[in-house]
């Protein structure tokens, strides 16, 4: 046991200390840092206030071009040579000329700049006068714009989950959130210390130092002390990407001012959030039915906070850390065994298949078939399949998932990983000392009952 | 009491025979040579005997006792193919090899402080062994074998890869920690290169042992009674005694190798010389171990 001890703590540091895990550590949470504040750094130095002086020789829309907060309107009179003369001494950001129109057919508006005006603007004021026009010729038709606002509907549905404890607030949005970034991290970390291990058994059997370590310790102590060892070094950089990727974006948000999203989850929501707000801007420009806006705001993030609440944190992370484990344990030994089959990285290819396509699968399926029907067939059976179940139960679990179900699906794939770990022992033992001999499957299945 | 004894060992593999039926003893504090030309399943051997693969049948006895997981302590091995971690420090690795040998880190840590200082490799310590030279990289190596000083220290082709002066200075180790009680397992194809350091060999051809036995009674055994005479003047040689094998003569200087016969004696022969020509050299031509392989090679083909 000491010496697997000591395999593990080389594996360990040797790669901890490495300054490709140094740096991929250290630069991913500024990365995601970054990404999560840049756009919001971005619109608040774009949010300079527009001012738009507004020669309006059709009388239209007089008193009605309301102030908004960082689109201002100064009317201007006299004649168009006049408003230019006085609009080129201003810093203003456009002037805007509308001739004597009328509102069966407004035309020839046109828009004046000093330099490139932005189409932004461009379509802001575009919608103003648009939106005008129409309250206008609503007006003539005998319509108004609050009967109107009357007749638009606009429907939210409350989903509530009435199986297992009782009734359940229950944001499908917020639950498949949780549930795919579980998978997505169980995905990758898989895939990626997989290879790690598979580098790390290639590397010993091309240096040969293979030989003088199973002089001291048994093979299976050799895998197993790596595979150990890796799953340490991932559970490491797991651990310090979140809380470098928490210190990191209130750091750089103290220093810029900037609200960040805090998860992905409320990202999303705060998403979804914008863009409701984006509508209602342009819907409205009453800065009365702002406070309305608001509200709605208000109550979207109130729905958020209080599904995560609902979300059975405890439940979904030990979940998390039992896939995340299992899945890699079944995986990681085969991967070990592929490194000791082969003698350089290029042969791994035709072996590396089998492995990688039930991955693949249930990657895909997760986000096509179980997301929308988590209950399905499909989603049942995969989440019991060892070689699926760590990505597809994740993604299940925050829907909730029958205690049979969990623990059948958690019991084959402890099952599942006692069994990988045989067959990869079997094949790694008599891999690691066998070089220059192209293998095949057939072969591989001999080892399987070599006596050693 | 043998150090080492090997009793009845077989080995299989898929299509092939490695080991069938081999035994053998090693006596404590010698230097074994275990010879044979390549695949004749000296590694496949010395596999069982590190317990890298076990034996399809027969025994290994250690100090008397069948072999065990406790005895891979006073075993060090050094493979024919030498490897390292490339990427890692030559004082992490030699403390992490010994450690895995099953000796404590404080320990580990003295006993390299002073093998460092007697190969004067202070300065390599924190350099990766990929840094190394070829030459450096072996002498660590050799250091690690010998580290957690076993009793039995199985060397595999040792001096394939060093230069003379390194050869040497690792022929030195090995009689010195000879001296100090280790036993050495020599094993390798090229046998003259071991040949004067063994005290005892086994010889093995085609999965099976040849002959066995401290080397001067192997050579006692298979020596011919031949001289070989260098000296001045013409040698006609007409006694019925001895037989001239071979003869050269060059500018009055002549050099023949000649058989005793009829139970005469090396004397004799010294005597009948002395009246007839100047004699300069008088050395007795003892076969080879490498002579005598190919001759017990035969011997067992024809039989």
């Amino acid at each position: 046991m000491s010496k697997i001890w000591l395999i593990i703590q080389r594996e360990y540091l040797t790669r901890v200390r490495k300054k490709s895990f140094i740096i991929m550590t250290l630069l991913t949470p500024l990365l995601l840092a970054t990404f999560m504040i840049l756009p919001g750094l971005l619109m608040t130095m774009s949010g300079d206030t527009e001012t738009v002086m507004v020669l309006d020789e059709s009388g239209l829309f007089e008193n009605k071009l309301k102030n908004q907060k960082d689109l201002q309107f100064i009317p201007l009179s006299g004649s168009l040579e006049q408003a230019k003369t006085v609009y080129q001494e201003t810093d203003n950001t456009a002037l805007l000329y509308i001739p004597n129109i009328s509102i069966d057919d407004p035309k020839d508006i046109t828009l004046y700049g000093k330099k490139n005006t932005s189409f932004q603007t461009q379509v802001r004021l575009e919608n103003v006068l648009e939106k005008e026009i129409e309250n206008q010729r609503f007006l003539a038709s005998g319509l108004d714009r609050a009967t109107l606002d009357k007749i638009e509907a606009n429907v939210k549905l409350n989903t509530i989950n009435l199986s297992g404890e009782g009734e359940k607030d229950n944001n499908a949005i917020v639950t498949s959130i949780a549930g795919v970034v579980g998978a997505v991290i169980i995905y990758f970390f898989i895939f990626m210390y997989g290879v790690q291990i598979m580098r790390g058994v290639i590397e010993e059997k091309t240096s040969r130092i293979v030989e003088v370590m199973i002089s001291s310790v048994k093979p299976f102590q050799l895998m197993m002390g790596k595979i150990m060892g890796i799953a340490a070094v991932g559970l490491t950089q797991f651990l310090l990407w979140i809380i470098l990727s928490f210190v990191a974006v209130t750091g750089v948000s103290a220093v810029f001012g900037v609200d960040a999203a805090p998860s992905p989850a409320a990202q999303f929501a705060a998403g979804q959030v914008a863009a409701q707000g984006q509508e209602v801007t342009e819907d409205d420009e009453a800065a009365v039915e702002n406070s309305a806006k608001d509200n709605e705001i208000a109550n979207t993030i109130n729905d958020v906070k209080q599904s995560v609440a609902n979300l059975n944190i405890a439940l979904i992370f030990g979940c998390f850390l039992f896939y995340f484990l299992g899945g890699y344990l079944l995986y990681g030994s085969l991967f070990g065994a592929i490194g000791a089959a082969v003698d350089n990285e290029t042969d791994t290819q035709q072996f590396m298949m089998p492995i990688t396509i039930p991955l693949i699968i249930s990657f895909i399926m997760s986000y096509s078939v179980v997301l929308k029907n988590p209950d399905g067939p499909v989603a049942f059976w995969m989440s019991i399949i060892p070689f699926t179940s760590p990505i597809v139960m994740m993604v299940r679990v925050p829907f909730g998932v029958p205690a049979w179900q969990l623990l059948l699906s958690m019991g084959l794939l402890v099952a599942g990983f006692v069994f990988t770990t045989w067959i990869a022992s079997r094949i790694y033992r008599v891999g690691i000392l066998m070089y220059g001999k192209k293998i095949n499957y057939k072969e591989l299945s001999k080892w399987l009952f070599y006596r050693v | 009491m043998s150090i080492l004894k090997v009793d009845g060992v077989t080995k299989t593999y898929a299509n092939h025979t490695a080991l069938d039926n081999v035994s053998f003893d090693i006596p404590p504090g010698c230097i074994f040579g275990l010879l044979g030309p390549n695949g004749a399943g000296k590694t496949s051997l010395i596999r069982i005997i590190t317990q890298i693969t076990g034996a399809d049948s027969g025994e290994i006895y250690f100090k008397g006792e069948r072999l065990k997981p406790a005895h891979i302590k006073e075993i060090g091995y050094l493979p024919e193919e030498r490897g390292l971690y490339k990427k890692m420090k030559v004082g992490e690795q030699l403390l992490y090899l010994t450690q895995l040998k099953g000796l404590s880190k404080a320990e580990a840590t003295a006993r390299i402080k002073t093998w460092i200082d007697r190969f004067e490799i202070r300065d390599w310590l924190g350099k990766n062994i990929e840094d190394l030279s070829k030459g450096m990289q072996q002498k660590v190596q050799f250091i690690a074998t010998v580290l957690h000083e076993p009793a039995l220290i199985i060397l595999d082709e040792p001096f394939s890869g060093f230069d003379p002066i390194n050869a040497n200075l690792i022929k030195d180790e090995i009689l010195r920690l000879r001296d100090l009680g280790a036993t050495i397992i020599f094993s390798t194809h090229r046998m003259e290169s071991v040949e004067e350091l063994c005290d005892n060999i086994a010889l093995i051809n085609r999965a099976q042992k040849v002959l066995d036995g401290p080397v001067r009674e192997i050579k006692d055994t298979y020596k011919t009674d031949t001289f070989q005479i260098i000296g001045n003047g013409q040698l006609l040689i007409t006694s019925p005694d001895f037989q001239v094998l071979e003869q050269h003569d060059n500018h009055g200087i002549f050099r023949a190798n000649v058989k005793l016969l009829n139970g005469s004696t090396p004397n004799d022969l010294l005597r009948y010389l002395i009246q007839r020509v100047e004699v300069h050299s008088f050395v007795e031509l003892v076969p080879s171990i490498n002579d005598i392989f190919i001759r017990k090679v035969k011997e067992t083909h024809h039989v």
